[in-house]
């Protein structure tokens, strides 16, 4: 008996740099991503922006190896892993919440990861959720929901964060609380890759824009270039606000 | 023929007397029925979870399989029963027959499909909601199972509570292994078929009364459990 495939966690080697070469994912008759190239050093908050349907989360889960590719190569650090590694961690854009408190929701993870259950309180009072750890996770609202979630991707000390537009639909006070975990993590040395629609959370949070258009990398450069002066036609459109069709 | 209103009356008279024979023959049948519940749910559940994350050739077969089983007669699972703790039968050494160990052999066989099919429906459903978010996580396998057993709780009171229901509802297979011995291996519905075909139907229509109260009792117990567990989002 064969069962879907599970994770491949046996990966202990630092896994950066990221190395991208012609990837290429379809989708049925469909090219979702065609021939993306980019190369990711192992510090700083990476920035994937690009209108909707341009390929942006799944170009995530194909890096964290949810999906596999049909062509071309990501290669982590000297490896080159074929499936998602234990060094890293995703946040979907809805958190999946498990159907337990949101204390258990943490220690799930510590438990499954084999890491010292004690750390859950760390983590609770991180994301300010300290005083609701005894609460259903599945009555917090989007923005705890989301602040959880993170919670539980930093309980497995990653090397690599991806964060799939967390702060979607978020208020700004939420939005700036999940930004400021975010950055915490930044500075204690995890390397984030982060998609937004959200030209001023981009600006804020980015060291570098991977902008993608149509399955392609239109452009990727540092962030301080980026914002100012965009080479890329598409880039340019995006950032003043006309639609990209 | 007494009316249902006589029976009502008299299985109101017998549980308020407090008669030592029908609570030996309810402590029996509940006995028997929630043990072999419980065998059910322990080989069940996590057959039906493996199933429901498996995949691989042959599925839809086993599922075929797995669901046709839920409508095992009672009977035929009663008479093999029979044939292996006979005692010219495979296992007949062991001395079972006519105990309740072989009542509770017979029900268990009875109702793990019924676990087991039901469950992994619910599993499935829950799976595909959590499915890439525990790849992410890297669990394994057996992490897997556990989390999606543990996090359908809730859910899976209600299958062994389907399987409690046939188990305790159920005459053929108990009566062919079990006998309906008095003192022995006496439940409810073998006591009913007996006092029916003697013609004593006010004392079967009481204790098919009673039977029903047990079965609505459990399941009143298990749908407050399960209402306070949607009232915290746990289900």
């Amino acid at each position: 008996m064969t069962y879907a495939p599970l994770a491949d966690c046996g990966e202990e080697t630092a896994i950066l740099p990221l190395a991208v070469r012609d990837l290429v994912l379809r989708l049925g008759e469909a090219t979702i991503l065609d021939g993306i190239n980019f190369d990711l050093g192992p510090t700083g908050c990476t920035m994937i922006m690009g209108p909707n349907g341009a390929g942006k989360s799944l170009l995530l889960k194909l890096l964290h190896g949810l999906i596999a590719p049909n062509s071309g190569r990501i290669s982590w650090g000297k490896v080159r892993p074929t499936r998602v590694t234990s060094r890293q961690a995703l946040v979907f854009q809805k958190p999946v919440l498990l159907r337990r408190s949101v204390a258990a929701n943490i220690e799930f993870v510590l438990r499954a990861r084999g890491k010292d259950v004690a750390r859950r309180d760390f983590l609770l009072d991180h994301v300010g959720l300290a005083h609701k750890a005894a609460q259903p996770a599945r009555l917090l609202s989007g923005g705890e929901a989301q602040r959880l979630a993170l919670a539980r991707a930093l309980a497995t000390d990653p090397e690599v964060l991806f964060l799939d537009e967390p702060t979607a639909s978020l208020d700004p006070a939420s939005v700036l609380a999940i930004e400021a975990i975010v950055s915490d993590a930044r500075a204690r040395g995890v390397r984030i890759i982060f998609v937004t629609h959200d030209p001023g959370q981009a600006r804020r949070l980015a060291d570098d824009v991977v902008f993608l258009e149509r399955g392609r990398v239109a452009e990727h450069s540092s962030a301080a270039e980026f914002f100012p002066e965009p080479q890329s036609d598409a880039a340019r459109n995006y950032l003043s606000g006309k639609l990209l069709v | 023929m007494q009316s249902m209103g006589d029976a009502l009356g008299l299985a109101v008279a017998l549980v308020l007397s407090g008669d030592a024979d029908l609570l030996e023959i309810v402590l029996l049948s509940l006995r028997v029925s929630l043990t072999a519940t419980a065998f059910a749910c322990i080989v069940g559940l996590p057959v039906g979870a493996l199933v429901a994350i498996g995949r691989f050739r042959g599925r839809s077969a086993v599922l075929i399989v797995m669901n046709a089983l839920m409508g095992l007669p009672p009977v035929v699972v009663g008479l093999l029963v029979y044939l292996h703790l006979s005692r010219s039968g495979p296992l007949g050494f062991l001395g079972l027959l006519y105990t309740p160990t072989a009542m509770i052999i017979a029900q268990t066989i009875l109702i793990a499909p019924i676990v087991a099919a039901l469950s992994r429906q619910v599993i499935e459903d829950l799976h595909v909601e959590y499915a890439e978010q525990f790849r992410s996580l890297c669990l394994t396998r057996t992490q897997t199972v556990q989390a999606l057993l543990w996090d359908a709780r809730y859910s899976l009171l209600t299958v062994g509570l389907a399987g409690f229901g046939r188990a305790v509802a159920e005459v053929g297979a108990v009566i062919i292994v079990g006998g309906n011995i008095d003192h022995l291996t006496r439940v409810m519905t073998t006591a009913i078929a007996l006092e029916t075909s003697k013609g004593d139907l006010g004392l079967a229509l009481a204790l098919g009364i009673i039977l029903l109260g047990i079965a609505l009792g459990v399941n009143a117990a298990v749908q407050s459990v399960r209402m306070a567990a949607v009232r915290h989002a746990y289900v």
